[in-house]
């Protein structure tokens, strides 16, 4: 199916509001493999497109999307403001050309490989991105996709990112960007938009 | 936790304010960033701007290198967090004098992908961007399968020779070149006695029996290689020493710059002694001790422990870019 701006809106008032409210739990699962503040970075990125949607409602669905990674980039910061502001940079840039769910993730995707370099298997949010990308262009994107994608970190052994300083400490653990990423997801499934 | 601050969230903006109120002639604020750039202007005309920045809870770091011989730019991002392109991008614009800008970037995927973010917009104002990654911490094991090296207080060093190469009027070539021979000659390994506190966190990042030390770690208080029963100074010198001497392969009548740097938590009474210890062991190793500075130069919040970095000075030059003038909050010297 095609995107559409307000269901981009409702995906994303989802997203934040998922975020927000799990703030401490994504920092708690980023504490022994990274540094503790996933959460309090996403939770700044999801009142900061909060604040940005608010400011000015976008003409259209580029111009969502733009104004989402802007808000990423300008306030997030660290690499999960880099690479989710990447991913919805390309997404707009994309959404010029079309509007189907699953073109518009797989630019998603692109971009994320490109700023950290990252395949997947390394525990990092490619892992969650890749399978969601593959499932979206089958026509078959579940939940079960994305909670079986995010599950599936736990037992790897990360080799980019912060966790590969932990090195075989990281195994048993999920990927926080991974979760969030799972949020992501679970919340356009949620405002109606399928793939 | 207990801290000196009002609403956490505002921790930054209210400390950047803080500095620029108390420094002004160092320090000038660029509108709605945490970006400080040098108020000395005349000493940047001309040259190669140097910038640098990354989290904040490292200071005096990277705001207080900010100045003639030195900086002329650094951003403070959120804390233990990379600052954002746009405000790295402000800082470059701020730094460039029309022969182009180097950044120091300290080797996390964070700060090396928004500092490339910004030197992709920088290059869209035809501004010439070059930069390092500093990856001088030796606990961390540099292969293919990690991240490699992370930054850490060796990061310093290369602040100052770069800044006094900048300061005599360097190609921004030549301070790329100039920066890919000395990075390879400076390595650091630390040693932690309690975990750091993120404001917005509250605890912890991890936790230390009362008797414990832990060797290895890094500046965001990421897990280091080992954790034992507190030991002597000397003990300690003799782990992070000998760690170092088996990265270096270092010989007799080697030249060497050291540079012992508290954590955040730990007393220059207890610095000095470490110190002590560091210089008598490299003595008795027969190495030449040309440069040494000690203090609080890269801190980790309120962690307590140190780190010990050494710099070979393989280069006459090196040695003369330590010695180089200086005027910044935090290191000054004529």
């Amino acid at each position: 199916m095609t995107l559409t701006l307000e269901d981009t809106l409702k995906w994303l008032h989802g997203f934040d509001a998922t975020v927000t409210a799990q703030k401490a739990y994504l920092s708690e699962l980023d504490t022994p493999i990274g540094d503790g503040d996933h959460g309090n970075n996403l939770a700044r990125g999801a009142a900061a497109i909060e604040d940005a949607l608010g400011k000015q409602e976008p003409a259209d669905l580029t111009a969502a999307l733009k104004t989402i990674a802007m808000a990423l980039v300008s306030k997030v910061g660290g690499a999960s403001g880099a690479l989710y502001g990447t991913a919805f940079l390309e997404m707009a840039k994309a959404s010029r050309e079309t509007q189907e769910v699953a073109d518009l993730l797989a630019a998603g995707l692109a971009g994320l490989q490109k700023r950290g370099g990252a395949t997947t298997g390394e525990k990092t949010m490619i892992d969650v991105w890749a399978p969601v990308v593959a499932a979206a262009k089958a026509g078959n994107l579940t939940t079960q996709v994305i909670d079986d994608a995010v599950q599936a970190t736990k037992p790897m052994k990360a080799t980019k990112g912060r966790a590969s300083y932990v090195g075989d400490n990281s195994i048993g653990h999920l990927d926080p960007g991974s979760v969030s990423s799972g949020y992501l997801f679970s919340e356009m499934l949620k405002a109606g938009v399928t793939a | 936790m207990k801290k000196i601050m009002n609403d956490p969230q505002n921790i930054v903006p209210e400390m950047v304010a803080g500095l620029v109120q108390a420094y002004p002639q160092y320090v000038e604020r660029l509108p709605e960033t945490e970006a400080l750039v040098r108020h000395d202007k005349a000493s940047m005309a001309g040259k190669v701007g140097v910038i640098s920045g990354g989290g904040s809870g490292h200071e005096p770091t990277h705001a207080g290198f900010v100045g003639a011989g030195m900086l002329s730019a650094a951003v403070a991002g959120q804390v233990f967090t990379s600052p954002t392109p746009d405000q790295l991008y402000a800082a470059i614009k701020a730094a460039d004098h029309g022969k182009g800008v180097f950044m120091v970037i300290k080797n996390y995927s964070g700060d090396v992908m928004n500092f490339d973010m910004a030197k992709d917009m920088a290059d869209l104002d035809d501004i010439k961007v070059k930069s390092i990654v500093v990856d001088d911490d030796i606990a961390v094991e540099n292969s293919t399968y990690t991240q490699g090296r992370r930054g850490v207080a060796g990061t310093i060093f290369m602040h100052k020779i770069i800044g006094a190469a900048a300061d005599q009027g360097a190609s921004l070539d030549e301070l790329e070149a100039l920066a890919k021979k000395v990075m390879p000659n400076i390595k650091t390994i630390a040693v932690a006695l309690s975990g750091a506190t993120v404001p917005e966190v509250g605890k912890p990042g991890f936790d230390l029996a009362d008797d414990e030390i832990e060797y290895g770690v890094g500046i965001h208080g990421e897990p280091g290689y080992r954790k034992e029963k507190l030991q002597p100074s000397k003990a300690l010198v003799t782990e992070l020493l000998g760690r170092l001497k088996d990265e270096f392969k270092y010989q007799a009548g080697d030249h060497f710059a050291v540079l012992i740097n508290g954590m955040g938590a730990t007393p220059l009474m207890e610095q000095y002694v470490f110190t002590n210890d560091a210089l008598n062991q490299l003595a008795a190793d027969d190495i030449n001790v040309d440069f040494t500075k000690v203090g609080n130069y890269m801190t980790s919040l309120d962690m307590a422990g140190i780190s010990l970095t050494l710099f070979k000075l393989e280069d006459d030059a090196w040695l003369k870019g330590l010695q180089y003038p200086v005027d910044t909050i935090a290191w000054t010297q004529k």
